[in-house]
């Protein structure tokens, strides 16, 4: 209800809100060829409120803090410590005439996050500033209006904006991971937020459910199931109870939508032998893809839906193809060792993450989808498997046995910052990030 | 004249004596079964006797034969069936087993799959499910693929030995079904196999 309510408000933009469309490709905040590399050091002092409401004290608190959070979450950034503050933050002016840019720049802080709360009528209101204290200037300015309980939303939402002023790129705020658990004893299909939090379980099947993949309106997962004793996709959709199959005997293995479209590509064997078809979001088969005999699967698509890659033994070992559904030519992507799979294309286009086994051990490595040198993200951990991008191309969710079970973790693109995503019981396999949902 | 008379009589006469002699002679043979009526009634009587003695000597051979062979053939059905049961176990328990990363199947699978198509020509009835399973290496979309090779293999090898196509289906479970949870390359092999389910 409270979530309803916000979206309806819509954050209302400030009257001082700089143009920063323009001011996102002016600025070089970040380096763009690795920009985890050099952490840009941002101080979130707590939002200030009158100090006599303590509903907004705590909602003040409680948005910092989740700020503070994701802003860490994304792996741009560097917290500042807030003992080493110069100013109180209470005290301190957050609308930018009065801001002491020395006193943020002296600490080592290149951002300065201020914000305000106020509770009028129990209706909340979020004012939340962006400062670049080394030009001396105010980046974004957004206000919010909403239930108090809203704090949550109000933290990604401006954090989001943090980041598309700083990377011109909208985050994964508004996303979602599927992924693999057998803590119930079967592999069943569950869903939490792009940081873990909120763990639902989306099957309940008792069988071995695999291979999630959500729908680019983030509406519809696919997945293959033994429900019905055989390994039959289904799609079903998030919130309404409808699903969908496909009429065909044999394997039907690791479904992949087709960005912007109703419509998916998965591995078939009804006919005698592993092919990927395109198929419709209801399960007819529309047309084969490839052609070889052998093992072809694990379809992904270029963000443009023109390109396909996916994995075929036809060279005698798992590598990787892409196929181009416009000139229906098939060119091999990887030559380097003798077991790669599971490709996953970013959502920005320009790499192909995957998994490679090298003397039994598998490890996650991106590479150029026109070719070129495989770079390692992973190594000395355990097996690391199923890379998936978060819609921005930013991060990469992963499962790995690091710490003996399988469970998921997440890094940046390029391979830092690596951390576990959550804590279950049993194990995690098989995550898959959802794109930005904005209505689900 | 009266000599030539005489002549032909002797001639008459003499082998009508003859004749008449060895009648009186088969008279006197035959006479003690005619004319000594309670003797031969005995005699009969004791024959009889020991013909339904021997009657029933050879029935009751006949019944212990028949015992006998009826007993063999439970034995024999019983051991047949037990056979059956082994025969159906092992075709049941014997899986096929393949290398890393390899669905092709080597003498031994071949031999093995020999026998397993014997035993489904002796059993028409029987339908197979053939399951495809993979060790724990690799990845799981991947490895789900190569099971399917692997019990496609088994199958189509069965069907060019003349089973029908109709009786073999396939499923792969990929690594998720582990026989031995080791984590070993004895545990490994055990679990790239293609087992046979009958439906």
């Amino acid at each position: 209800m409270s979530r309803r309510r916000l979206m309806f408000v819509m954050p209302v933009l400030l009257v001082w809100l700089l143009p920063w469309t323009a001011s996102a490709a002016q600025y070089n905040y970040i380096d763009i060829s690795n920009p985890f590399l050099r952490k840009t050091p941002i101080a979130v002092p707590i939002f200030q409120t009158a100090a006599q409401d303590p509903t907004a004290v705590e909602a003040a608190k409680a948005a910092s803090a989740l700020l503070e959070y994701y802003l860490d979450f994304t792996g741009y950034f560097s917290i500042s410590d807030p003992g080493a503050f110069l100013e109180d933050p209470q005290l301190m002016d957050i609308s930018g005439a009065g801001i002491r840019y020395r006193n943020w720049t002296a600490i080592g802080a290149e951002l300065l996050v201020t914000g305000g709360v106020v509770i009028r009528d129990g209706d909340a209101e979020f004012e939340l500033r962006l400062f670049d204290t080394v030009k001396e200037k105010m980046l974004v300015g957004k206000r919010y209006r909403g239930s108090p309980d809203d704090h949550r939303q109000v933290a990604r939402r401006f954090c989001s904006e943090v980041v598309f002023a700083i990377t011109g790129s909208r985050g994964f705020f508004d996303s979602k991971i599927a992924f693999v658990s057998n803590g119930s004893g079967h592999k069943e299909i569950y869903l939490c937020e792009f940081d873990g939090t909120n763990v639902t379980r989306f099957t309940h099947h008792n069988s071995i459910s695999l291979f999630p993949d959500w729908s680019s309106d983030g509406r519809w997962i696919a997945y293959t199931t033994y429900a019905d004793k055989w390994p039959r996709i289904r799609m079903q959709h998030v919130r309404e109870n409808r699903t969908a199959t496909i009429d065909k005997p044999g394997l039907q293995a690791a479904p992949a939508w087709v960005p912007g479209k109703f419509e998916l590509a998965a591995s078939l064997s009804f006919s005698g032998d592993q092919e990927i078809y395109l198929l419709t979001g209801n399960g007819k088969v529309i047309k084969r893809l490839t052609g070889s005999m052998g093992i072809d699967v694990e379809p992904t698509w270029s963000p443009d839906a023109r390109r396909l890659a996916f994995v075929s033994k036809r060279s005698g070992h798992p590598q990787l193809y892409i196929y181009d559904t416009i000139s229906n030519r098939v060119q091999r992507l990887t030559f380097e060792g003798r077991y790669n799979t599971q490709p996953s294309w970013s959502p920005k286009g320009d790499r192909i993450a995957y998994s490679a086994m090298n003397d039994g051990v598998i490890d996650i490595f991106t590479i150029n989808p026109d070719g070129g040198e495989p770079v390692q993200l992973t190594e000395n951990q355990g097996s690391n498997e199923a890379p998936t991008w978060s819609p921005d191309g930013s991060l990469i969710a992963f499962s790995s046995t690091r710490e003996g079970k399988s469970r998921l973790y997440v890094m940046t693109a390029y391979g830092t910052d690596q951390r576990r995503l959550l804590s279950l019981p049993g194990e995690q396999s098989n995550p898959k990030w959802s794109p930005n949902i904005i209505n689900p | 004249m009266k000599r030539k008379w005489i002549i032909l009589a002797m001639l008459l006469i003499v082998p009508a004596m003859l004749f008449s002699v060895s009648c009186a002679k088969k008279a006197v043979m035959t006479e003690p079964s005619t004319t000594d009526t309670s003797a031969a009634d005995e005699a009969a009587r004791q024959a009889e006797l020991e013909k339904q003695q021997a009657m029933d000597r050879q029935k009751q051979i006949e019944e212990e034969r028949l015992a006998a062979e009826a007993a063999a053939a439970t034995l024999a059905a019983e051991a047949m069936e037990r056979d059956m049961m082994m025969a159906e176990n092992r075709f049941t328990s014997e899986n096929v087993y393949f290398d890393f990363d390899n669905a092709t199947l080597d003498y031994q699978a071949q031999e093995l799959l020999k026998q397993k198509a014997m035993w489904l020509r002796d059993f028409p009835e029987a339908n197979v499910v053939i399951e495809g399973h993979c060790d724990e290496r690799g990845t799981n979309a991947y490895n789900l693929a190569l099971g399917e090779r692997r019990a496609e293999s088994a199958k189509a090898f069965l069907v060019n030995l003349g089973i029908s196509d109709a009786r073999l289906t396939t499923i792969s479970y990929g690594e998720e079904k582990p026989l031995d949870m080791g984590q070993n390359e004895e545990a490994w092999a055990k679990n790239r196999r293609a087992a046979f389910v009958l439906e």
